[in-house]
C-alpha cells in the first residue's frame, strides 16, 4: 500500500498549499496589508488555477494537446451568470446562489465538452489541437451574437438582437450580445473561490489515482497497448475531456460572478493560450506545479506595475527563463548543485550551531 | 468432427486468413486450430507475416478474407478492445508498456474489466473503490509473482531492464484474463539462461492458469522444446504445420528456414 500513501501524501500536500495560501492572504485582507489591485487579483488567482489544474488533467494526465480551454471557462462564465439572475429572487443566500450558479456553470461546460469531445477526440495530435482552437473561437463567436433576457414570463433567448427578445417591460436583459454580461451582482468571495479550488483538486485528484485515471494514463502512454488491455479508449479520453471542461466552467462561472460585467472576448485564444503556459511551465501533468505557476504568473503582472512600460518585457523575458531553467537539461543540473550547495552550508551552519 | 465437438475441443480456429496492404498480401490462407490448453508455435523467416497473423487475431487489422473463430464463436464484429475481452490477449514484438507508470500499474492496467467500480467510487473514495483497489494490489502482486517481480511493483516500467520488460508485458496480458496467450517473440533479448527460464514459466503459466499459448519465435530450441503443434511461415503461406518432429524434416522447410538456421546453429 506504499504507493497509494504516496499519492495520497501528494494530494494532501496540494490542499495543505492551498490552505496556507488562503490563510495568509485572509490574514493580510483582514489587517488591511493588501493593496487594492493585488486583492482584486485573489479571485482570479483561485480561477486561473482552477483552469490550469483542469486543462493539466487533458494535456498532461490525458496526454492530448487541447487549446480551446478558454471556451468551456466562457460557457461555464455565460450560464452561471444568467443562472444567478433567474435565481436572484428566488434564493436568499448569496453563497447559496453563487454554488447553483458555479454548479450550472459546470453542467453547461460538461454538455459543451461532450458535444465537442465526441468528434474531437477521434482525431489524434495536431488535428485534435487545431479543431479545440477553432472550437474555442466558435464559442466566442456564438456568444458575441447572443441575447439573453430574463421578465417574469421566464427567459428569452435571441441570436439577433436585444429588441428580438420580446420582453415584457419588466424584463432585464442579461446578455448583450458583444457588450457581454451587464450588471451582475458580485457574489464570488475569496472563501468560496478557495472552496471551489479545494473541491476540483479533491475531484481531479482522486480521478487521477484511481482505476479511471490509469485507464487515462495508459491511453497517454501506449495507446495501442491500452486497446490490447481491453481499455475503452474513447470513453477515458472522454471523461478526462469532460471532467476537465466541467471544472473550466465551474471556474468561469466564479469568474463572472466576481464582475459586474463580463464580455466574451475575454475568453479567447490568447486566454486558452495563457493556461496552457502555465500548465507547461509548471511541468506537464504535474498538478502541484500547474497550480504554482497560475498563481505566480498571474499576480506577476500586478507586482511589475511600477515598471510601467517594461512590464510585459519582464514577464516575457521571465516566461522564457522558467522555461529553460525547467526544460533544459543542462540548466537543471545546474540548478541541482547550486541548491545541493545551498543545502549543504545550510546544514553545516546549523552543524556549527 | 461437428462444428460442436470444434468449438468445444479448440480455442482458436483461423480459417482461410488473409490479408492485402494495396498489392501485397501479406498473409494468405493461414489455417490454425488451437486445442484449449495447448502451447503452439508460429515461426518463419523475416517478413513471413507472423506479427501480421496476430495483428489479425486481435483485430488492430481487419481480415480481407477469412475467419476468425474464439470458443467457436466468429469474432467478425468485433474490434480490439472486445477481442480482448471476449479473451485473447498479446504482447508486442516492440515492447509497448505503459512506461511512465509503475510496474504494479501496469499489471493493474490489464485488471482493469477485471476490477470494477465506478468514476465516482473512484472520485468520492466509496467503500467499493477500497475494496476493489485491495483485491487489484493482492492480485497484481500474485500475478508479479510468477516471474519473482512482485519486489519491482514499485519500480517505473520505462526503468526496468530488457528482459524484465517483456516478462512485465506477459504478465500485464495474463492479467486481462485471456483463454488464448499471444507472445511475439517473447524471448528476443534474452540470453540462453533467461530463455530457458522463460520457457519453465510459459510451461508454468499455461498449467496454472490453464490457457492456451500462441507463440512466435526466432529461437528454435524454444519453439522446438516446448510447442505441441508449429505452423511455419513464408512470404505469408503456411508452407509447412504439425508436432515439431514433422516439422524438423519437412523439406520445404529445412529449405526455406531451418536449413540456413542449421548452417548457422551446427
Ligand atoms: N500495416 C502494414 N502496411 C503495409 N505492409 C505491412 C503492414 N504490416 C505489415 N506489412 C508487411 O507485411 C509483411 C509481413 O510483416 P510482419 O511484421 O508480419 O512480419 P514478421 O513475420 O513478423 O517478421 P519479423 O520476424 O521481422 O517480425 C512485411 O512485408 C511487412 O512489410
Ligand atoms: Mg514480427
Amino acid at each position: 500500500m506504499r504507493k497509494l500513501s504516496k499519492s495520497a501524501r501528494n494530494s494532501f500536500i496540494n490542499y495543505g498549499i492551498v490552505l496556507v495560501f488562503f490563510l495568509v492572504f485572509q490574514i493580510m485582507l483582514s489587517m488591511g496589508k493588501l493593496s487594492s489591485s493585488f486583492s482584486g487579483q485573489l479571485i482570479p488567482i483561485c480561477t486561473y488555477v482552477i483552469m490550469a489544474v483542469s486543462l493539466n488533467l487533458v494535456v498532461g494526465i490525458s496526454g492530448e494537446l487541447s487549446l480551446g480551454h478558454a471556451g468551456f471557462m466562457s460557457v461555464g462564465a455565460f450560464s452561471g451568470v444568467v443562472m444567478a439572475s433567474c435565481i436572484q429572487n428566488v434564493v436568499g443566500p448569496s453563497w447559496l446562489r453563487l454554488a447553483l450558479s458555479i454548479l450550472v456553470g459546470a453542467l453547461c461546460a460538461a454538455v459543451a465538452g461532450t458535444i465537442i469531445g465526441i468528434p474531437v477526440l477521434r482525431l489524434r495530435g495536431d488535428y485534435l489541437a487545431i479543431v479545440t482552437l477553432a472550437f474555442g473561437e466558435i464559442i466566442k463567436n456564438v456568444l458575441n451574437c447572443l441575447y439573453v433576457g430574463v421578465d417574469s414570463h421566464g427567459l428569452h433567448i435571441s441570436m439577433k438582437d436585444a429588441v428580438s427578445l420580446g420582453m415584457e417591460a419588466d424584463g432585464i436583459t442579461i446578455i448583450n450580445g458583444p457588450m457581454g454580461a451587464l450588471g451582475i451582482r458580485k457574489i464570488s468571495t475569496f472563501i468560496s473561490a478557495v472552496v471551489l479550488v479545494l473541491i476540483v483538486l479533491f475531484i481531479i485528484q482522486n480521478l487521477v489515482n484511481s482505476r479511471s485515471g490509469r485507464a487515462i494514463k495508459a491511453i497517454r502512454d501506449n495507446r495501442i497497448a491500452a486497446e490490447s488491455c481491453g481499455i475503452n479508449v474513447m470513453k477515458y479520453k472522454m471523461m478526462a475531456f469532460v471532467v476537465s471542461a466541467a471544472a473550466a466552467g465551474a471556474a468561469g462561472a466564479l469568474y463572472a460572478l466576481n464582475y459586474s460585467t463580463v464580455v466574451p472576448k475575454k475568453f479567447d485564444f490568447n486566454t486558452s493560450i495563457l493556461i496552457l503556459v502555465f500548465v507547461v511551465l509548471g511541468g506537464i501533468g504535474n498538478l502541484r506545479g500547474s497550480m504554482i505557476a497560475a498563481a505566480v504568473l498571474t499576480v506577476l503582472p500586478e507586482m511589475l506595475r511600477q515598471f510601467q512600460d517594461y512590464r510585459m518585457l519582464i514577464y516575457a523575458v521571465v516566461l522564457i527563463l522558467v522555461m529553460i531553467l525547467t526544460n533544459n537539461r543542462r540548466a537543471k543540473d545546474a540548478l541541482g548543485r547550486i541548491k545541493d550547495t545551498v543545502f549543504r552550508r545550510n546544514r553545516l551552519q546549523e552543524a556549527d550551531k | 468432427m461437428s462444428e460442436k465437438d470444434r468449438a468445444e475441443k479448440f480455442v482458436l480456429q483461423a480459417v482461410h486468413l488473409g490479408i492485402d496492404f494495396g498489392g501485397l498480401t501479406a498473409v494468405d490462407d493461414f489455417n490454425m486450430e488451437i486445442e484449449k490448453t495447448q502451447i503452439a508455435g508460429l515461426i518463419g523467416p523475416n517478413g513471413a507475416g507472423k506479427t501480421t497473423v496476430f495483428n489479425l487475431l486481435t483485430k488492430v487489422y481487419q481480415p480481407t478474407r477469412g475467419r476468425i473463430l474464439l470458443d467457436g464463436r466468429d469474432i467478425d464484429g468485433m474490434n480490439t478492445i472486445q477481442v480482448n475481452q471476449a479473451g485473447i490477449a498479446r504482447t508486442f514484438q516492440n515492447i509497448r508498456l505503459f512506461e511512465k507508470l509503475s510496474v504494479e500499474d501496469n499489471v493493474k492496467i490489464g485488471l482493469h474489466n477485471r476490477t470494477q467500480y465506478s468514476m465516482w467510487s473512484g472520485i468520492f473514495r466509496l467503500p467499493k473503490y477500497w475494496s476493489a483497489e485491495k483485491k487489484s494490489h493482492e492480485q497484481a502482486l500474485e500475478l508479479l509473482s510468477i516471474f519473482d517481480m512482485q519486489d519491482l511493483a514499485d519500480v517505473t516500467a520505462g526503468s526496468l531492464p530488457y528482459g524484465a520488460q517483456r516478462r512485465l508485458e506477459i504478465v500485464r496480458a495474463l492479467a486481462t484474463g485471456p483463454k488464448l496467450l499471444l507472445l511475439d517473440e517473447p524471448a528476443a533479448g534474452m540470453n540462453p539462461s533467461e530463455t530457458a527460464e522463460l520457457m519453465e514459466n510459459i510451461r508454468k503459466l499455461r498449467d496454472k492458469f490453464g490457457i492456451a499459448v500462441l507463440l512466435i519465435e526466432h529461437d528454435m530450441s524454444l519453439v522446438m522444446g516446448i510447442c505441441e503443434q508449429i505452423a511455419v511461415l513464408n512470404f505469408g503461406k503456411v508452407i509447412a504445420q504439425g508436432t515439431p518432429a514433422q516439422i524438423q524434416n519437412d523439406s520445404q522447410v529445412i529449405e526455406a528456414y531451418l536449413g540456413k538456421k542449421k548452417e548457422v546453429t551446427p
